[in-house]
């Protein structure tokens, strides 16, 4: 690791080899841990999943490092226009979005196809982090201080939740949320919020869910009352890691996913075949492998500088954290179904470069975690 | 510094909740692992029931009756396929279905619990059933099955007494998931219902790797319970004798019983016309149906068990032998026929209104008179005759181990009395001394009385083969009274005069004589006043009244083997349209004797030389 030194690297060389390798070793065991995942689900075979993912991950590995390597200084000039960005392209998505399984989240720019609502999550993020740095200290629990931040999250959490994507919308709210606890907010007004959202929540269940959401949360309450229905894919995932005990049925002998009983395999239960694959040793391993990730970005943080960086690599980190976490607890049946992939280790394109990207961020805060980085006069003073 | 604090508060938040997930992991994985495990065991495997194979139905010479034959299905699981009507569609593709198939299907689809398979087709041929295996990966729900079904090769001719299988009923079914069990049939008649218990077998089971499509993956024999095929069910029948005695029959509403007379098996027990079981087993239309049941000649009706007819003439041998054993009359006593008899008020008229003249024993029975047996009947009174009939196994329906059999009725004072509160009268013994009035017997009864006659051993009917059953008993009457009646029953066939001497005159085979006779159940009484508006004879009269005829025969009349009994319902007198479809039973069973070429024929001509 490299010696202590209060400066920030100039040259290639010097970024290069400041680069935390060992947390970029992390990340990729973890997508290992995906492809021989992804192997699995196809029954033993590359295709259709664990080369696609493991070119992904090669690409996004790439990017990582790129974003890593890009001075700070540039990543906090984006941060505004990158939030418009993507506050525009989820406005595109409401008026000409594409609808895959009834939910309206893709909008095709020529031949790619993305999803705004992961481009927000690292936005909202850079945003943030960017207004707390550019705002004076003592006005963090001032009107400026609360309500910017407000609606920050609060826009593109709407247009997220009207797609409709819950999961994502949460998962942006408690970013969020967490960024503007980690600011200094004073306990009262935390304390305030806190009694706000005991009240807006259950109403929030009863006016502002879908259907089949609101559904879910109920089944999720009690899935062994419906096995045949919504409580299905739960219930199955359970017995997978269940039967799975503590060293699993082998790789490749899954019964519960070889067998099809496992819905989603690829993408949101994937963490449930590599439990039954391998057992408690395989599931502790990978909650392990996330906990060590997020610990090195907790270090990271913490040894930043400025506050852009200390900001955005603890948004960057409570993502995945909670990617992680509602990943983990919907599977084993401790949180509703709400479609969130397991990072690095589910298929699927944007969250994986999304989460690259988040990672790029953050390692590049460790290369320039000494940098001094000007406040700004900012959005709003 | 603040954001350090609360980083660091943060992170112990996050450390907790990844220890809830790793305890939740624990409970799930380690604590609960037994419980899911045996979760995860029920959904990759299932035990199929595989349906035990029904035994076959055999003749005496190991032929089948009834085999079990492969048919090509296609199941549909109705949980697994959704939307029925769209898998119905896209099979149809494949094979045509009818409007009629598709209602079917869907009421028993909607008969089902889901899960439980329903016969959607059966009986495919190869093409089409090839041509949905090729494709029903695609089809969710649709599953290409080989199974067993009954298949009667002989068909119509042992349609009644081997009857048929046909899906259970809801009643039956109950909650048995064999008789639920798609394509599972039960005996609905016959032997098919009778000996189900033999024929049916035990259940299997087959272990079996199932994906949640509920397609089978893989299938684990090692671990499955094999099915217990039914027993292979050897009957006494003569598959030759009853296919050509329903043959000959063919055309008419007639019954035959052909039995041995010593070991009472039933070689053929035909009714005509019959029709074909094949159809009840894998569903017969509508319109087949209610043709046969429209039918004149009643083809559902089992004519052999369950007709009951008065045995007629055929009956004056009993009479005969109950007289001779009574010492009542002997073989040379005559009696006059003047072509009628008066008893108190009433006058009792001869068949051959101009009389026999004097008639002894032998005479009597060889042309039938009916003043002998009147003047016989007069001397026995009701219950001698009542007894000797019930020695001869007339009344109470014989026990061949078929349902539905008929009882006959032998009338006695005792009898009428409970059955019409009244006294008996004289007439009504007389007219039971020749075989009509209450008498009823059905054509089993007849061969049954026919093989006793002929043996003199108290022969019972068997339908189910065994060879060590034992020599039924003598019935213990008079050789010589039993030899006499004889003597009278060849003369029937073989000598001038005789009933049958001119439309039969022999059996047809060297070296071989037959004894027979002959019966007219009346159904229609040909009053006075007809007579005298020119109705003359039976052959003026609509089908429906003309008599019932009869004829009882066996062969060889020296040394009796076999037993016939034929009714040709309103078939005319005895002699006319059972006669001969009878003698010709006789001959075939004569002729195909399997112990004909050896002492059996030697036996016959020595006799004569002799």
């Amino acid at each position: 690791m490299a010696v202590f030194r209060d400066t920030v690297p100039r040259t290639l060389q010097g970024k290069l080899y400041e680069i935390n390798w060992a947390l970029v070793l992390l990340l990729c065991l973890l997508g290992a841990a995906g492809i021989g995942m992804l192997y699995s689900v196809a029954d033993g075979a590359w295709d259709p999943w664990a080369t696609r993912h493991a070119t992904r991950f090669a690409v996004g590995l790439v990017m990582m490092l790129i974003v890593a390597l890009m001075p700070p200084r540039f990543w906090m000039a984006m941060s505004y226009p990158a939030y418009l960005g993507a506050l525009a392209l989820l406005l595109g998505v409401e008026f000409f979005g594409l609808t895959i399984q009834g939910s309206q989240r893709w909008l095709e720019l020529g031949p790619i196809r993305v999803q705004p609502s992961e481009v927000m999550k690292i936005a909202v993020v850079m945003a943030l982090a960017r207004f707390y740095h550019d705002l004076p200290r003592e006005k963090v629990s001032g009107p400026t201080g609360v309500l910017v931040p407000l609606a920050l999250i609060g826009m593109p959490a709407v247009l997220i939740l009207h797609q409709p994507d819950l999961g994502t919308a949460l998962l942006v709210v408690a970013t969020g949320t967490v960024l503007v606890f980690l600011s200094g907010l004073n306990w009262k007004i935390i304390g305030a919020a806190v009694v706000a959202a005991a009240v807006a929540i259950p109403l929030a269940l009863r006016y502002g869910l879908q259907d089949y959401q609101r559904e879910r949360i109920f089944t999720f309450l009690n899935p062994e009352s419906d096995p045949m229905g919504a409580g299905y894919q739960i219930l199955q995932s359970k017995i997978a890691l269940g039967s799975g005990g503590l060293t699993g049925k082998g790789f490749l002998q899954g019964t519960q996913s070889h067998l099809n009983y496992l819905p989603e395999k690829q993408t949101d239960f994937i963490f449930t075949m590599l439990g039954e694959e391998f057992g408690f040793v395989g599931g502790i391993a990978i909650l392990a492998l996330y906990l060590i990730v997020l610990a090195n970005a907790v270090a990271i943080a913490t040894s930043c500088k400025s506050t852009f960086l200390k900001m955005t690599v603890m948004g960057v980190a409570t993502t995945f954290a909670l990617y992680v976490i509602i990943n983990t607890g919907m599977v084993m049946g401790m949180l509703p179904v709400v479609g969130v992939p397991l990072p690095l280790v589910s298929y699927g394109g944007t969250v994986m470069l999304t989460v690259l990207f988040g990672f790029g961020l953050i390692l590049g805060a460790h290369v320039h975690r000494n940098a001094d980085l000007p406040k700004g006069a900012g959005l709003f003073g | 510094m603040k954001f350090t604090r609360r980083t660091l508060l943060l992170s112990a938040g996050g450390v907790a909740v990844f220890g809830a997930l790793a305890a939740r992991l624990y409970t799930l994985q380690i604590l609960q692992s037994e419980r899911y495990r045996l979760m995860s065991d029920d959904n990759q495997f299932n035990f199929l029931l595989v349906p035990p194979s029904r035994g076959r139905i055999l003749d005496r010479f190991g032929e089948p009756l009834a085999e079990n034959r492969d048919s090509y299905r296609v199941l549909i699981v109705p949980e697994q396929a959704g939307d029925l009507e769209a898998t119905l569609d896209r099979l149809g593709e494949l094979v045509p279905i009818s409007d009629r198939e598709r209602e079917r299907i869907l009421t028993a689809a909607s008969r089902s619990p889901g899960f439980r398979p329903v016969t959607a087709l059966e009986d495919l041929d190869w093409g089409a059933f090839s041509a949905v295996n090729l494709r029903a990966p695609d089809l969710a729900g649709v599953i290409p099955n080989v199974a067993e079904i009954r298949h009667y090769p002989s068909g119509p001719a042992f349609s009644h007494v081997i009857g048929y299988v046909q899906p259970p009923t809801e009643e039956d079914a109950g909650d048995s998931a064999l008789l639920r069990h798609p394509g599972f049939r039960i005996g609905r008649s016959g032997v098919e219902a009778a000996r189900e218990g033999t024929l049916r077998g035990q259940a299997g089971s087959l272990k079996v790797e199932v994906n949640a499509f509920g397609r089978v993956i893989r299938e684990l024999p090692e671990q499955s319970v094999p099915q217990t095929p039914g027993e292979d069910l050897r009957l006494t029948l003569d598959a030759g004798a009853q296919s050509f005695a329903y043959e000959r029959l063919t055309g008419e509403s007639a019954a035959a019983v052909a039995m041995d007379v010593e070991t009472g098996d039933l070689l053929a027990l035909v009714s005509t016309p019959g029709f074909d079981p094949n159809l009840f087993v894998t569903g017969i239309s509508h319109t087949a149906f209610q043709a046969l049941q429209n039918n004149e000649l009643r083809p559902l009706f089992n004519k052999a068990l369950q007709g009951t007819y008065p045995p007629a003439s055929t009956f004056k041998a009993i009479t005969g032998l109950a007289a001779l054993e009574a010492g009542l009359i002997n073989e040379r006593e005559t009696v006059t026929c003047t072509g009628k008899i008066r008893v108190g008020d009433r006058e009792f008229h001869c068949w051959r209104r101009q009389g026999h003249g004097r008639v002894n024993m032998r005479e009597a029975v060889k042309t039938s008179c009916d003043v002998y047996f009147y003047e016989v009947a007069q001397r026995l009174g009701i219950e001698r005759i009542h007894d000797m009939a019930l020695r001869f196994g007339l009344g109470p329906a014989p026990d061949i181990g078929l349902a539905g059999v008929r009882d006959g009725i032998v009338p006695n004072e005792q009898w009428k009395r409970a059955r019409y509160g009244q006294g008996w009268s004289l007439g009504e013994t007389l007219i039971t001394g020749i075989g009509q009035g209450f008498l009823l017997t059905s054509p089993l009864h007849l061969a049954v009385m026919t093989a006793r006659l002929a043996s003199g051993r108290a022969v019972t009917p068997r339908l189910y083969r065994d060879e060590n059953a034992p020599l039924a008993p003598m019935i213990g009457l008079d050789p010589a009274n039993l030899e006499l009646i004889h003597d009278g029953l060849r003369a029937v066939v073989h000598e001038p005069g005789g009933t049958s001497y001119y439309s039969l005159g022999g059996l047809g085979v060297d070296g071989v004589e037959m004894a027979g006779k002959t019966g007219s159940a009346q159904v229609f009484r040909i009053t006075e006043a007809e007579r005298a508006a020119g109705v003359r004879s039976q052959d003026d009269l609509p089908w429906r009244l003309r008599d019932h005829g009869m004829f009882v025969c066996y062969a060889p009349a020296d040394r009796p083997r076999y037993a016939v009994a034929t009714v040709v319902e309103h078939g005319g007198g005895g002699s006319r349209a059972a006669a001969r479809p009878a003698r010709d039973i006789l001959r075939y069973l004569i002729e195909n004797d399997p112990s004909r070429a050896g002492p059996f024929a030697a036996r016959a001509t020595g006799t004569r030389e002799g």
